[in-house]
């Protein structure tokens, strides 16, 4: 299978490797053309952003005001602390010119002129790896006052890396412009937009690492070729991360639409000890879990895990086996939005915390019925009440947590003797699919 | 005691700077730049900090609190960080962690007698596919388990 995000060369990091194979000459294409035609085939493309919300790049890009003096910018999302996520860091040590290519031709479609790449601080082997590539561009003229010359065409651009220093919030969009701006990186209040009032108020375009990686492929393969791949209403390949009870963690690029059994038994090698799953995580910790015993047939694209009750977020699947006590996992899931709740609204700031109390309590066996409702209403007052979606990722994993698996988090509650009922419910039967063939 | 930015250092600075439209958006690589000279940040680097940036002291404050890797104390030459989170709690992580409690005999924060080390419970460090983890400084070590770790802090006595 053709991978478009991290291709199988050997090397595909080294400037002269990725200039062998066609490397620039997307951007080379693209500056043949108008920059809206470049956004009209990105939309047409069907391109959705990875970082969590898979929405439509294109569409983004034509947010971006036409006429205007303002100068525009371009983020670049690499913030990557959604826990399960893992593949961001992939394309900055296997990929990094392709993510280059691909900065260059969305500022020339949205006329940004400045671009910076946002880094988490955590990152440091990954933030250099990137700062080396962007250093290298810049001195074969890629990048900078130079691409006129290199490319001509009159335009450039500049791209720094900004390094971030520890804050999951900092993920979300307008609190990394904040985090950008040297301010104290609250989200900011939407409306406005960053299309209309961004990094220092001017027009700004923010879209994940992954998401951006895939321009170049699209401009030199065409729209409908990339549309033809995976799954028409979310198409491409997808950087799946693969962790916890598998055989063999890691990342994953497949066509959109994948069989998530296919993803856990075939590529990650199935669950150690050919034990059950109980519960999978689909894209990172905040979408909602889903139960072993309902994963036959679910595909992983934004659609098919909406309609299966779930979200695909940033692709990471967390993959738990019937051993598991998921008490305890949505305590820690729990423990970590409490810890990077920013304060602002204060239904996130208490509610994360009355459900770390709840759920603490609980697993020291002191909980009682009631506040398993109780949890639930909490995550359901924090819904919707926020300014940043960080109290959406805060509520989901609780609320669905609980109702899903309800028998489990009320047998921890009544007498100890009932639970060993739980152990044995919402396992699926061990299967080993077939992977169906998907041509790309 | 007052701090200073060294001649380098400088240099550094007026690269960094560079980057940003205004000084104030430079405040963070500063920050970074301060604490590898200083080893921490404190009062008095916030202070030469907010000069060099031209902004308030407080809003200096404002984000070095905002983040985990700006610390306000001193650590350790090593500062072992081991994230306990879902994918890395699932292959064994609290047993590390606690392991690791009970070799450098300090808890989650401090700093052991000697300088040497400090203890600091992280959150996902993007590692979950190459889960259980520890950060020691800068460096990941990956794909661990209670013995591989214990050669690991044994290396660096
Ligand atoms: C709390 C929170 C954390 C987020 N963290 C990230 C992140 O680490 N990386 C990312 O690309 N998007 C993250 N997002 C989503 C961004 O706000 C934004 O939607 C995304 O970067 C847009 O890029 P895309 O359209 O290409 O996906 C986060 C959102 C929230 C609410
Ligand atoms: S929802 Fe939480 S993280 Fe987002 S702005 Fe409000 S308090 Fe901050
Ligand atoms: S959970 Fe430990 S690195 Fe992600």
């Amino acid at each position: 299978m053709e991978k478009i995000v991290l291709p199988d060369i050997p090397n595909f990091d080294k400037i002269d490797t990725y200039l062998a194979n066609g490397g620039f000459s997307a951007y080379r294409k693209a500056l043949t053309q108008y920059p809206d035609d470049i956004i009209d085939q990105v939309k047409k493309s069907g391109l959705r952003g990875r970082g969590g919300a898979a929405f439509s790049a294109g569409l983004k890009w034509s947010f971006m005001p036409k006429t205007t003096d303002k100068p525009k910018y371009l983020c670049v999302n690499g913030d990557e602390s959604e826990p399960g996520s893992f593949k961001d860091r992939q394309i900055f040590e296997y990929n990094p010119f392709q993510l280059i290519e691909g900065i260059l031709i969305t500022c020339y479609a949205i006329g940004a002129k400045t671009c910076y790449i946002y880094i988490r601080g955590e990152y440091h082997k990954w933030v250099k790896f990137m700062e080396k590539a962007v250093e290298t561009a810049y001195e074969k003229g890629f990048v900078g006052e130079k691409m006129k010359e290199v490319f001509g065409g009159g335009f450039f651009c500049d791209i720094h890396v900004h390094k971030g220093a520890g804050a999951y919030i900092c993920g979300e969009e307008s609190s990394l412009m904040n985090s950008i701006e040297g301010k104290r990186p609250y989200p900011r209040v939407k409306p406005p937009f960053p299309a209309q009032n961004g990094l220092w108020g001017n027009p700004t375009t923010i879209n994940n690492v992954e998401t951006i990686t895939n321009v170049p492929a699209i401009i030199n393969k065409g729209w409908e070729w990339y549309a033809s791949i995976g799954e028409p209403k979310h198409p491409g390949t997808i950087l799946f991360g693969v962790s916890g009870h598998v055989n063999k963690p890691g990342v994953y690029e497949l066509p959109s639409g994948t069989l998530l059994t296919d993803i856990i038994y075939s590529y990650a090698g199935g669950v150690p000890g050919n034990k059950k799953i109980k519960c999978v995580i689909p894209g990172g910790s905040s979408m909602p879990p889903l139960r072993g015993d309902q994963l036959e047939g679910v595909k992983m694209d934004a659609e098919s895990l909406r309609m299966a009750g779930s979200a695909i977020g940033t692709g990471g699947i967390m993959v738990m086996d019937e051993d598991t006590d998921l008490v305890k996992v949505l305590a820690r899931i729990t423990k970590f939005y409490y810890h990077e709740s920013c304060g602002q609204c204060t239904p996130c700031r208490e509610g994360t915390g009355w459900m770390l109390k709840l759920l603490n309590r609980i697993l020291r066996g002191e909980g009682s019925t009631k506040d398993v409702e109780l949890l639930v209403s909490v995550a359901n007052n924090i819904e919707g009440n926020t300014v940043c979606a960080l109290g959406e990722a805060a509520a989901w994993p609780v609320k669905f947590m609980v109702t899903r698996f309800r028998d489990e988090f009320e047998a921890r509650v009544k007498e100890s003797a009932a639970r060993e009922v739980v152990n044995k419910v919402h396992s699926m039967r061990r299967t080993v699919n077939p992977i169906s063939p998907i041509n790309i | 005691m007052e701090f200073k930015f060294t001649e380098e250092n400088l240099q550094k600075i007026e690269t960094v700077l560079k980057k940003y439209p205004e000084k104030k958006a430079a405040v963070m690589p500063v920050l970074y730049i301060a604490q590898e000279q200083n080893g921490y940040i404190s009062g008095e680097v916030m202070k030469e900090v907010a000069r060099v940036c031209e902004m308030p002291e407080e809003e200096v404050l404002g984000v070095v609190t905002f983040y985990t890797m700006y610390h306000q104390k001193p650590i350790g030459k090593y500062h072992i960080q081991v994230c306990t989170n879902v994918s890395c709690m699932l292959r064994g992580a609290y047993e590390i962690y606690d392991k690791v409690k009970d070799q450098l005999r300090i808890n989650n924060g401090e700093v052991t007698a000697d300088r040497q080390f400090s203890l600091e419970e992280v959150e996902c460090m993007g590692s979950c596919g190459t889960a259980p983890m520890i950060a020691v400084n800068e460096d990941y070590y990956e794909n661990l388990d209670v013995s591989s770790t214990i050669k690991i802090l044994e290396s660096l006595k």
